[in-house]
């Protein structure tokens, strides 16, 4: 055969491969797939970009307590953003690429696929295994097994947040008003302000939870810290009169403008810089906001002027207000495929360090026992941990049992019902059907 | 050549790469996503036979409607739009600006090449209500009216999609018709100037007629174009306020992978394909019968 000729047939073979080859790039992964676990070699941490605090704390102890662990397996970071989070673990665990460690599923629900799928792994046996399980609280243990319905851990409490009122106490005091404890003195409190030209609440409307967080408290208080537990059951609906009133509650502070002009449109940081520079008089948050009030280039109105108010009482309602709205902020879970000795060790020295370190460093109560806490804590973080220490039992927040699906068409309607264009009934109408679902 | 071409080794051996690259990115993709409309599930939990379950959530879903009804008013709204100012445009680089037309049309063309994305951002601010008040804000303010929060109000935030849909679009619509335009024959014009038709009169009877295959493409592809919206609302809305802004794509694509249902997913995707083929079919009907008469 002529070197031409052979030329001429390898023609074929060589463009179908090339062509093969083309169209196997286009398949594969974007980023090149660094986040990926299972390996012994490193330690991967893949997080949500607007949580620092984790990252930080972990780069921290692999400078210091973990120093060993850091050695034999490098931690390897990387993160995206928070509004992608839950579509991207779904594309990494349907590929089984979970890192090593990384945020938890946004979504309870979600969540329950994953460890329904074996994608998870089992802290409680494994926390077990390494002697270390005494190092989580209780408090936040009962709230991870109530989020993720069962008796096993799935994850760690990076956070152990309450939520409630933050008020700027000046502007409370300006205008004769007390820390409210029923919902009518908030209503009340609320009209005073307003008539005064102060804006009463900041809320972050385009985010929407921190307004359908309301409702949720609000079925909570006045119907029982089990409400929403029935809804997910389905014993209950979202829509029955008992319910929409919660929402219809809430509404009427959304219709008389409590929330500002275009709470549709403030995000979370800028509902948190309005409260901060003294635009708002009460911030409904969680305690995970510490660590801005603590900010004193943040902090304009000064961290002494803020004070904290549980989710007050609905007069006559089946709940208490010292049942504390609790959660764990967004824990982070260890996967199976990457749950090799090294990781092991980095989840031991973890579970004995990251409490102390969080604290001291980023002033974030986790829900880790403490080894050797602080002396001079901030007043407000005080007082968070006492109203933890002190709270006879927690209750979830309103999207916390839901589907994907109703969590999401929930957080999107907030903003409506802060503004007053949804009514109660169309938010529960909306937000059951999308539940219904599934 | 006609040699070369009349062998089938060629044939296939130009062909053979490009169809491969194909159909392993796009018909593989598009039948096994047929395939999961009649299932349920996703990756991370398997996937199940259900039948025709998915067609009837969606018949029965009202958020479904909702986004075919955003969808179509979209689509609708914008189509005409789109092709009646870029045909305004056109009419106005050849008949009034003429030769000086180049820079105008650099101009109105330069919002198509910008990214959607850089766009969206750009009329965010414009748009802004807090925390900062943006620039059109500002001046109803100056009028003594007060703020509007363009995109909490449903009606407003599909106004602020349309109007920026518009400006990015209308450039490369003018230059697709102005082609057209510049095809009529001159001496056609000027017989018909000679037997007294000016102005509109001249339009509507050499000018439209004439151009009426050029604008039955730009009608065609703009309706395509905005069947299938999507990156001009991620970017500027999200679907929001509520899901007042949320086309069938968004819908789609939330469901497959944020609800992580690809059954049901598909199952929108496959409606959406069929919508767009019927209106590609409607419209090509619709304007033969017109051109055969004509």
């Amino acid at each position: 055969m002529t070197t031409a000729s052979m030329r001429r047939r390898l023609l074929p073979l060589g463009a179908l491969l090339g062509a093969g080859a083309l169209a196997l790039t286009a398949c594969g992964p974007a980023d090149g797939g660094s986040s990926a676990g299972g390996d012994d070699k490193t330690f991967t941490y893949l997080g949500q970009t607007e949580n620092t605090t984790i990252v930080k704390t972990l780069e921290t102890l692999g400078g210091d307590q973990c120093a060993a662990e850091e050695k034999a397996a490098p931690l390897t970071t990387d993160s995206i953003a928070g509004t992608q989070w839950d579509q991207k673990l779904q594309l990494l665990a349907g590929q089984g690429a979970l890192s090593d460690m990384s945020m938890a599923a946004g979504t309870p629900s979600l969540m329950q696929q994953f460890i329904d799928a074996g994608q998870v792994q089992d802290l409680s046996k494994a926390l077990d295994d390494l002697g270390v399980a005494d190092k989580i609280l209780p408090a936040a243990e009962s709230t991870i097994k109530a989020l993720y319905g069962g008796d096993t851990l799935y994850a760690l409490p990076t956070e152990l947040n309450i939520e409630g009122f933050w008020y700027n106490k000046q502007l409370l005091a300006d205008n004769g008003i007390e820390a409210p404890t029923t919902w009518g003195d908030l209503v009340d409190a609320a009209a005073t302000l307003d008539a005064a030209g102060v804006q009463p609440f900041a809320a972050a409307g385009k985010d929407g939870w921190p307004v359908t967080r309301l409702v949720g408290d609000y079925i909570v208080r006045d119907l029982g810290p089990d409400a929403l537990k029935k809804v997910a059951d389905g014993d209950a609906k979202l829509t029955d009169p008992e319910y929409v009133a919660a929402a219809d509650a809430v509404a009427e502070l959304g219709k008389a403008g409590y929330f500002g002009d275009a709470v549709g449109s403030v995000d979370y940081n800028a509902a948190m810089n309005q409260f901060l520079t003294g635009g708002a008089a009460f911030f409904y948050m969680g305690s995970w906001a510490l660590a801005n009030f603590n900010d004193a280039e943040q902090n304009q109105i000064g961290v002494d002027n803020v004070g904290f108010a549980q989710f007050p009482d609905v007069e006559g309602g089946a709940g208490s207000i010292d049942q504390v709205p609790a959660n764990v902020g967004i824990p982070v879970m260890l996967s199976t495929n990457g749950y090799t000795d090294t990781t092991a060790d980095w989840l031991k020295c973890i579970a004995e360090n990251y409490g102390d370190t969080v604290l001291a460093d980023s002033g974030v109560v986790s829900g880790f026992a403490l080894e050797n806490p602080p002396a001079d804590l901030p007043e407000t973080t005080q007082t968070v941990q006492d109203v933890i220490a002190n709270a006879p039992s927690s209750v979830l927040w309103f999207e916390a049992l839901f589907t994907s699906k109703g969590t999401t068409v929930s957080q999107t309607n907030g903003g409506g019902l802060g503004n007053g264009t949804l009514t109660g009934a169309e938010f529960m109408d909306l937000v059951q059907s999308a539940n219904d679902q599934g | 050549m006609d040699k070369a071409l009349g062998d089938k080794r060629t044939i296939l051996i130009l062909l053979g790469p490009a169809l491969l690259v194909y159909s392993l990115i796009m018909l593989v993709p598009i039948v096994w996503s047929l395939g999961y409309t009649v299932m349920d599930g996703n990756p991370i939990i398997g996937f199940q036979f259900t039948g025709f379950d998915n067609f009837a959530t969606f018949f029965s879903d009202p958020a479904a409607w909702e986004a075919i009804g955003f969808t179509l008013k979209y689509a609708l709204v914008l189509t005409v739009l789109q092709v009646a100012v870029g045909y305004g445009l056109a009419l106005l680089y050849v008949f009034w600006l003429r030769k000086a037309s180049s820079l105008i049309r650099t101009i109105v063309f330069f919002p198509v090449v910008l990214p959607t994305v850089a766009v969206a951002l750009l009329f965010q601010r414009l748009f802004e209500a807090a925390p900062t008040t943006g620039p059109v804000n500002a001046l109803l303010n100056s009028f003594g009216i007060a703020s509007v929060d363009w995109f909490g109000t449903p009606d407003a935030s599909f106004w602020i999609v349309i109007l920026m849909d518009l400006w990015r679009s209308m450039g490369f619509y003018a230059v697709l018709l102005y082609a057209g335009l510049v095809d009529i024959p001159d001496e056609l014009l000027e017989s018909a100037r000679l037997d007294g038709a000016h102005g509109w009169k001249l339009v509507r009877s050499i000018v439209l007629p004439l151009s009426l295959p050029v604008l039955l493409s730009s009608l065609i592809f703009s309706i395509n174009g905005t069947l299938k919206v999507f990156d001009t609302v991620v970017a500027l809305t999200n679907g929001g306020p509520g899901n007042a802004t949320t086309p069938l794509t968004l819908y789609m694509f939330q469901t497959s992978f944020t609800y992580g249902d690809y059954g049901y997913g598909s199952t929108i995707a496959l409606m959406l394909t069929i919508l767009c083929l019927l209106f590609t079919v409607f419209i090509f009907r619709s304007t033969r019968r017109d051109l055969t008469k004509g």
